[in-house]
């Protein structure tokens, strides 16, 4: 199928970005990986009349641990997540979402921080970043602003960002010790949506007590959701099995399933519950390791 | 005719030569219809149907016309003035082209925009103003048999939406059986809508000389000669004066042997515009709009006695058939081959019965990757058999066992009226089931369960019928379904073979070389297969339902051993001797008890066009129609062992086993690779693969994102086998494999999963057996993570 | 409208003034006139199109040619070289490793960015690596096979089998 015709526009830098993205408002739309932007539109469900190409600014495509952070730079692809070192070894929870991100080929082209600016419910990397308490780095015509992840994602395929504003970074902080984390997916097959996903990040007290929980929750809602209560629920706790349980059973209250061809919205949120669970564990005993 | 092959050096039937066409599809130098590209060629794009049932208001073309590039709009009414709106389909009834008056399918082909390039045809197409005004949908086939339901076909003297009932056996014979009967199982079950999906969209360039009054169409087409005939019909352009070529096609399944209407707007487009006319479909048009496979909703019961002994079987389907009765099967068999679902057992009596039914959805029924039904009628009896061995506590194997049809009754005739040619089904259930450790399974099988684990082993034992087939019964729009071959041996022994089958993938440029290869004496690597040119290939009804190897590949024995007759009789000149003296050994004729005395058939061929005998008619080719004395039956055993997660009701399928009985082997590794494939698409079909539809009609999947093809995660790794026996009447007793494993396979995994779960209670799931569906058993059943 | 754009395809650079919205797919094969890369869907699904682009495997239809400007592409007709088969070719036709022939490109290209990159990859690494290039004809079996006798043969292992673009119809291995 083949796109509307458009204005194809390559900035070199982010001011220059943000300029044209003044200039051009809602007629214009960034363009990074394109992994979701271009099948959208090639059935012309998308159809701008300029794209802006961030592709080529420079000094984006950065991943590296600073002042407290993992940051990763706006051109950052998923396979560079799943591939990298530092990744594998110390984010459990991000290299877990990187392998099932859609499929190998994919993950090469499309970036982490252009998925959530997708801020597609089924997005997987919304829900990580939930549940690791990411924060969003904005330019705009004004410089930069920061935007904690829960703000930044505000409804169905739609964020916190204004049409003269760039995702330049996403945030990630530098989990403490006896950290762990893990992403657990249903898919029909690989490279779909999630029918259902977890994301779970904890870390542990000295004791083995549960410190800090996030838990993302991904295709269950309108948006990404956050299991509070679920979250609230394992703080000062044991991770033991009816604590994990326990918690399981609140994120899947906090679910907002609808039905579709994936699964009804009543498995999705035993799915919520059975992937909690097993999420849990296995953050719970890379947090006692690490 | 017995299979008798030469033991020789130069023997080719039965290796595993590597085909002789990947060279091109290894360097990219596959052509396939997108790939070609013609001198001042144009672009179509077709408008669809958003709505399911509508009245079409009016249609505007103009803001289509302004489009820069745009050199026309075809309508159904322009179509109309043609007489062209409407074509005849496959079985009988009668498509409409462009939609006329109102469209009965979403996604039905409204209108097409013929443009200067790509582009501008969908920019076209997106401008195109259609009005509609909606009607009532019916989606549901047993509500279109409701008394109040709206009559689709308005087109039709009938006002109904029941298109056809169909009849086959003994309806006295079994109603007595079963009145009789110590044990009677039902159960109803259905086979999804499903859909091929070759890799390659269906597409064509239709390229119309006028000055010739000439047509070269380039088609995705698995039956090349079947569609120069219809378009003959359809266009009334004279037959010699059309050219069907279909170059490398990406795989068919099926999907390839309708002619749709994109085909005949194309024609069209290029008459109007006196330009080549390309149009590729799209993967939504692919899906939402070709034809579809199954779709059958089916009532099956078994008479059998307390031992497990089965008498008779009755069998009750509706059909959804979609909107226009375009399903792809011999005039004589409206459902297909699908009575032959007494499958392999014993049966006394059976009656099946078949009503087609009009509903809102895409056309179809076609053989995707089966023989015309065979693979309903497979799953079918392989469900019930196993729903009769849970009613009696019986062991699945134990109770095929007990009802197969033994080796010493083939021919065996089948209460519906088939001739099964040959089969020694217990040896190969006996081979299957050690192959895989079959006790040792059900061991562990009872170990697991008293721990709380779910693990199943689920068997099907099919039979195939293949080979479409003898003239007297089988046909497509009254074109009888031989088959053919043309041999062509050159001066130096080098041959050229053409035949009137087209491959998707078959490796048929491999398997034909090898038979004529084997009957001539030749290297595989001095035959060329040529196929898909309806100008220089002899006549045939095409590739599909399995019956290249058992029609054509006969056609090709055949043709060579005609050739060998003629060879036989330059051999004695050339020798001096009787051709009564010369015996064909080791590739070559030789004088009996002197085998030093020889000639080779690169010198016969020489000598053919050289040195005839006098009076002998010079050069070396020969044509054959094959028309098969029966139909052949492949058979086979599978066994899927399955484990289940009690908290997600994933399924996994840790072992499948395919022992296949398809006759004699020509080429294994290619008949491996067939079944891994089809093997393939039968765990899609069993786990993941529906097409659905929402009450207004919608096709909610209409690409891969929704529409499941698995990826090599999924797929499970096959274990293959084979016993032979060969077919008694094909002349190198082949008899055909590439469907077997579509048709057997489904029943194993659902079979597998049922099983783990019987103790639960349950006796059926139909498919797609997707984990909610498990979930819900599991739950229910009180077990949980 | 038009931009110029530079690509290199297989060692050739090739330069044409192209619409925005002109995929990389369509520029590969109706301005480089490179046929081997195929089309089999919409929805970045299938994988018929892959190509490996600055030495990673990419589809091909979900970008758009003036974003691979300046790029180094490779293709299904770069790989072999001097009328030699790449071991990777070699390997598909010695195990069955296609049928219809329409995914293979695809296949193939996926294949040789894995061996690339893991020269020793595990059966299920394969699997994963091929999880977005769809097949319908082979069940994958032939192809995973494919990949991982070609990492044999590219690590020099035992039983390196010769074959080249013309020889055909010798018994497979």
């Amino acid at each position: 199928m083949i796109p509307a015709a458009f204005e194809y526009v390559a900035p070199r830098s982010v001011a220059e970005a943000v300029a044209l993205l003044r200039q051009h408002s809602y007629d214009a739309k960034v363009i990074a990986g394109g992994q979701s932007l271009i099948p959208m539109m090639r059935f012309r469900m998308a159809q701008p009349k300029v794209l802006v190409d961030i592709g080529r600014i420079p000094g984006l495509d950065y991943l590296r641990e600073e002042d407290g952070y993992l940051r990763i730079g706006a051109l950052v692809r998923h396979a560079t997540m799943e591939h990298s070192p530092l990744i594998q070894e110390r984010y459990p929870l991000l290299a877990a979402t990187a392998r099932v991100v859609a499929d190998p080929l994919v993950r090469n082209l499309g970036t982490v921080a252009g998925s959530l600016v997708h801020a597609d419910p089924a997005g997987d990397w919304a829900a990580a970043m939930m549940a690791a308490r990411a924060q969003v780095v904005v330019a705009g015509p004004d410089g930069e602003r920061v935007i904690g992840i829960d703000d930044f994602l505000v409804d169905t395929f739609t964020t916190a960002l204004e049409p003269d504003e760039l995702v330049v970074e996403v945030r990630v902080p530098i989990p403490g010790p006896r950290s762990g984390g893990d992403y657990q997916k249903i898919e029909r097959k690989v490279g779909d949506f999630a029918t259902a996903a977890v994301a779970v990040q904890v870390t542990l007290d000295e004791a083995g007590r549960c410190q800090q929980a996030g838990i993302g929750l991904c295709a269950v809602g309108p948006i990404t959701l956050r299991a509070a209560a679920a979250e609230e629920a394992l703080v000062g706790q044991p991770l033991d099995e009816a604590t994990i349980r326990k918690a399981a059973a609140l994120a899947a209250e906090a679910a907002q399933p609808t039905s579709d061809t994936r699964g009804s919205a009543e498995y999705k949120r035993d799915m919520v519950r059975v992937l909690t669970i097993r999420a849990l564990r296995s953050a719970a005993a890379r947090a006692l390791k690490a | 005719m017995s299979a008798t092959l030469t033991e020789s050096p130069h023997r080719v039937l039965g290796q595993p030569i590597k085909r002789k066409e990947d060279p091109r599809f290894l360097t990219g130098q596959g052509r396939y219809l997108d790939d070609i590209k013609l001198p001042n060629m144009a672009y179509m794009a077709i408008v669809r149907s958003p709505y399911a049932h509508a009245r079409i208001v009016s249609i505007n073309k103009e803001p289509a016309l302004a489009v820069p590039g745009v050199l026309a709009v075809i309508t159904g009414e322009d179509l109309e003035k043609l007489g062209l709106a409407w074509m005849p389909t496959l079985n009988g009834d009668q498509q409409m082209v462009l939609a006329v008056g109102k469209v009965l399918f979403q996604y039905q082909e409204v209108a097409a925009v013929i443009a200067t390039s790509r582009e501008a045809a969908y920019d076209g197409a997106a401008a195109v103003e259609v009005e509609y005004d909606p009607l009532p949908v019916v989606v549901d086939p047993f509500k279109a048999l409701e008394p109040d339901a709206p009559i689709l076909r308005e087109d039709r003297k009938e006002k109904s939406n029941h298109i056809w009932r169909w009849e086959s056996g003994d309806k006295a014979a079994t109603d007595k059986a079963f009145a009789e009967a110590e044990v009677v199982i039902k159960e109803k079950i259905r086979f999804p809508r499903v859909h091929p999906s070759p890799l390659e969209p269906c597409g064509c360039i239709a390229d119309y000389n006028k000055t010739q009054n000439h047509l070269t169409l380039y088609v995705t087409s698995q039956a090349p000669h079947a569609y120069r005939t219809v378009l003959a019909m359809v266009t009334k352009l004279p037959e010699h004066q059309i050219r069907v070529i279909s170059p490398d096609v990406g795989g068919g399944f099926g999907n390839k042997v309708p002619v749709y209407p994109g085909y005949v707007v194309a024609i069209v487009g290029s008459m109007l515009t006196g330009r080549p006319v390309k149009w590729v479909e799209t993967r939504t048009e692919n899906l939402a709009s070709t034809h579809f496979a199954r779709d059958y909703h089916m009532t099956v019961e078994i008479a059998a006695t307390r031992e497990g002994q089965v008498k008779a079987l009755r069998v009750h389907t509706v059909a959804d058939h979609g909107a226009f009765d375009a399903q792809a099967v011999p005039s004589k068999w409206p459902a297909g081959l699908f009575n032959i679902c007494t499958g392999s057992y014993t049966f006394e009596a059976a009656h099946v019965v078949v009503d087609a039914v009009y509903t809102n959805k895409a056309p179809g029924g076609v053989a995707h990757r089966c023989s015309f039904r065979v693979t309903e009628a497979s799953y079918l009896i392989e469900r019930a058999m196993d729903i009769l061995a849970h009613e009696l506590k019986m062991d699945p194997a134990e109770l095929r066992r007990k009802n197969l049809i033994p080796a010493d009754k083939f021919p065996w005739k089948s209460p519906t009226g088939w001739v099964y040619d040959s089969g020694n089904y217990h040896h190969t259930l006996d081979y299957a089931l050690n192959l895989i450790g079959y006790k040792e399974l059900r061991k562990e099988q009872a170990e697991k369960r008293a721990r709380g684990e779910l693990m199943g082993i689920g068997i099907s034992f099919f039979t195939e019928v293949v080979g479409a087939g003898p003239s007297k019964h089988f046909d497509i729009l009254g074109i009888k379904m031989f088959d053919s071959a043309e041999i062509r041996v050159h001066p130096t022994g080098k041959a050229i073979v053409r035949l009137g089958t087209r491959h998707q993938g078959q490796g048929h440029e491999t398997t034909y070389a090898q038979i004529v290869a084997e009957e001539l004496g030749l290297s595989p690597d001095d035959v060329l297969v040529e196929e898909g040119d309806t100008d220089t290939a002899p006549y045939g009804l095409g590739t599909y339902a399995s019956r290249s190897t058992p029609t054509s590949g006969a056609a090709a024995a055949m043709c060579a051993r005609r050739i060998r007759e003629k060879a036989r009789k330059i051999a004695a000149y050339l020798l001096e001797c009787g051709e009564h003296d010369l015996e064909w050994a080791d590739g070559r004729f030789q004088v009996k008890g002197a085998p030093h005395q020889s000639v080779t058939m690169q010198q016969i061929a020489f000598a053919a066009y050289t040195n005839p005998p006098p009076g002998m008619e010079p050069g070396l080719e020969a044509t054959y129609y094959y028309d098969p004395p029966n139909l052949t039956f492949p058979y086979g055993c599978y066994i899927a062992v399955v484990d289940i997660d009690k908290g997600t009701g994933e399924v996994k399928v840790r072992r499948f086993l395919a022992v296949d009985d398809c006759g004699t082997i020509i080429n294994p590794m290619i008949v491996q690779g067939q079944v891994h494939g089809g093997l393939t698409e039968g765990f899609a079909i069993a786990f993941m693969q529906d097409i659905v539809f929402d009450e207004n009609g919608n096709n909610l999947v209409t690409n891969f994102t929704e529409y499941m093809l698995p990826t090599a995660v999924e797929t499970p790794r096959w274990e293959t086998a084979h016993t032979v026996t060969p077919s008694p009447h094909h002349p190198l007793g082949a008899k055909g494999v590439g469907e077997s494993p579509n048709v057997g396979s489904p029943a194993a995994f659902v079979n597998a999963v049922v099983d783990a779960l019987s103790h639960l209670g349950v006796r059926h799931i139909d498919m797609p057996i997707t984990r909610e569906k498990v979930w819900r058993i599991l739950r229910s059943a009180g077990i949980d993570e | 409208m038009g931009h110029r754009i530079a690509v290199t395809i297989n060692g050739q650079r090739y330069e044409a003034e192209v619409e925005p919205r002109l995929l990389l797919v369509h520029f590969i094969r109706e301005v480089a006139g490179l046929t081997g890369t195929h089309i089999g869907c919409d929805t970045t699904s299938c994988g018929a199109c892959t190509v490996i682009l600055n030495g990673k495997p990419i589809k091909s239809c979900t970008m758009f040619a003036v974003q691979a400007d300046g790029s180094e592409i490779r293709t299904v007709e770069g790989l072999a070289q001097n009328g030699e088969f790449h071991p990777i070719q070699k390997a598909f036709w010695e195990c069955h490793g296609l049928q219809c022939g329409y995914c293979t490109p695809g296949m193939l290209m996926a294949g040789v960015a894995l061996l690339e990159r893991n020269p020793n990859p595990t059966e299920d690494e394969v699997r994963r690596a091929i999880s977005g290039n769809l097949c319908r004809c082979t069940g994958y079996q032939n192809i995973v096979k494919s990949i991982l006798r070609a990492a044999e043969m590219m690590r020099g292992g035992a039983g390196v089998a010769s074959g080249s673009p013309v020889g055909r119809g010798s018994p497979a291995q």
